[in-house]
């Protein structure tokens, strides 16, 4: 069953040109290619944050984005959930403020928070800031704001980048618990096929701005 | 405020330094701040994130209009303010017409005037605590599931929240010393409008005043350093903690 559909052209004030065109299932896809060849623009396209000159979104039923009919679904409404490569956590609340930030708006599908918790090890986390958290922390804390939300979608942008080998392992490990346990359809964005292979069904290749191939598992 | 009205908060020794009527120009000064930074905090907000996140047209001439103020003679200023809020002004007439509200002459003038020549510095240091914010962390709020005016009473302004009472404290100091727009359209009414810098200006023209209006001056400086101070603090917290990785 396909949850996304996407096509978008979208060009940018230095001449880079995307011209995509794909469709994803309920399995974990990752979107790889070199730096700059569009990949975070999709994402950013999908999310809601960047409207492209023209192109078409859907997610399930519901059109997202359609720029000829005028259809643009601002991205609180889109239930799809992200995380961002720094993180992005807010500064001004605790890690347990950061979690419930999506829970409290009135998430699309209800996951519980105490599970959250458990799957990705935030008990001693709750009450420390941001500020004061490791590399890793930061992306589990992350994660689980992202889950929260309980979307219909998850997007992932990097989540394995300046990570150590062993923080990888780590984030790896945490990152199929949670698509084992929630089975949330996940779109995550990587320069590095090694990585991804690990924890993706599929794989879309990126090319300056292009899709160029897609492997299935 | 009487004197009186300020000893349950002065020790009686300090209560000594200044005369009854200086006590009430404080008093009166600290009313008129208090209600000017008060009444337009909501604007000044408003305004600073409008700076700072929108692109319109007419967004110069808007600037220009707001800094004004700031490079005006405060007696022009204060003219203007007669001109419209005067019992004859377009917008003095109409208050004092059907809300029986009379402007002129009050200490709600002395508040008007204030708030008016510490606009500019207000929204200043609030544009630029909004613009300090990360426009990243707003699109993530908005992909949890705020709309806009939830992102901005959630992200936006408790991040900015610095700036924003650092413009509220320099607007204050500013207000405690505005004296030309203020005797304009206030006039220099005791226990009315007459504030700390009306007081001084009247102490000095009075025989021995040079003297006598030394305590209030040294009251007015200690007002005005405190409030710059503090809101310089203010700021630099607030951009530490903007910079800081999360």
């Amino acid at each position: 069953m396909c949850r996304l559909g996407f096509r978008c052209e979208h060009r940018y004030p230095d001449g880079f040109r995307l011209d995509a065109g794909f469709e994803l299932d309920e399995r974990v896809t990752a979107l790889v290619g070199p730096s700059g060849c569009g990949k975070s623009t999709v994402l950013a396209i999908i999310a809601g944050v960047l409207r492209p000159e023209k192109g078409a979104v859907r997610l399930g039923e519901r059109v997202l984005l359609d720029t000829g009919r005028g259809i643009d679904v601002p991205p609180e409404r889109r239930g799809i959930a992200i995380v961002f490569q720094d993180h992005l956590l807010f500064p001004h609340l605790s890690v347990e403020g950061n979690l419930r930030f999506g829970l409290k708006r009135g998430a699309p599908r209800a996951i519980e928070f105490h599970r959250v918790v458990d799957v990705l090890e935030l008990h001693g986390l709750l009450h420390r800031s941001p500020q004061t958290l490791s590399g890793g922390e930061r992306q589990r804390v992350a994660l689980g704001r992202a889950l929260l939300r309980g979307p219909e979608l998850l997007l992932m942008d990097e989540p394995l980048a300046a990570l150590d080998a062993r923080l990888k392992d780590q984030v790896l490990h945490y990152l199929a618990q949670s698509f084992a346990e929630w089975r949330i359809p996940t779109l995550f964005v990587s320069h590095d096929h090694a990585d991804t292979r690990r924890i993706s069904s599929r794989v879309l290749v990126m090319e300056a701005g292009g899709i160029a191939r897609i492997d299935d598992a | 405020m009487t004197a009186a009205g300020f000893a349950p908060f002065v020790p009686a020794p300090v209560l000594g330094l200044l005369s009854p009527e200086e006590w009430q120009a404080v008093g009166l000064s600290v009313l008129v701040a208090l209600t000017a930074v008060g009444a337009s905090l909501p604007f000044g907000i408003a305004l600073g994130w409008l700076m700072a996140r929108r692109d319109f047209p007419g967004k110069s001439l808007l600037e220009t209009a707001i800094h004004l103020p700031l490079v005006l003679p405060p007696v022009v200023t204060g003219y203007l303010l007669l001109v419209i809020f005067g019992r004859k002004g377009w917008l003095g007439g109409f208050l004092e017409r059907w809300l029986d509200l009379r402007i002129v002459f009050t200490w709600k003038a002395a508040a008007l005037a204030s708030a008016v020549m510490a606009f500019p510095l207000m929204v200043r240091a609030i544009r630029l605590a909004f613009s300090a914010v990360d426009r990243r962390l707003e699109l993530a709020a908005r992909t949890l599931g705020a709309g806009p005016v939830d992102t901005f009473f959630s992200v936006s302004l408790p991040l900015a929240r610095h700036g924003v009472l650092a413009g509220a404290l320099l607007a204050f100091g500013r207000s405690m010393g505005e004296f030309g727009a203020t005797i304009m359209v206030a006039g220099n009414i005791p226990g009315e409008t007459r504030t700390i810098p009306l007081e001084i200006y009247g102490t000095l023209e009075s025989p021995g005043g040079m003297e006598r209006a030394a305590s209030l001056v040294v009251v007015a400086i200690l007002v005005s350093v405190g409030a710059l101070a503090a809101g310089e603090l203010l700021e630099r917290r607030g951009r530490a903690r903007l910079t800081a990785k999360g």
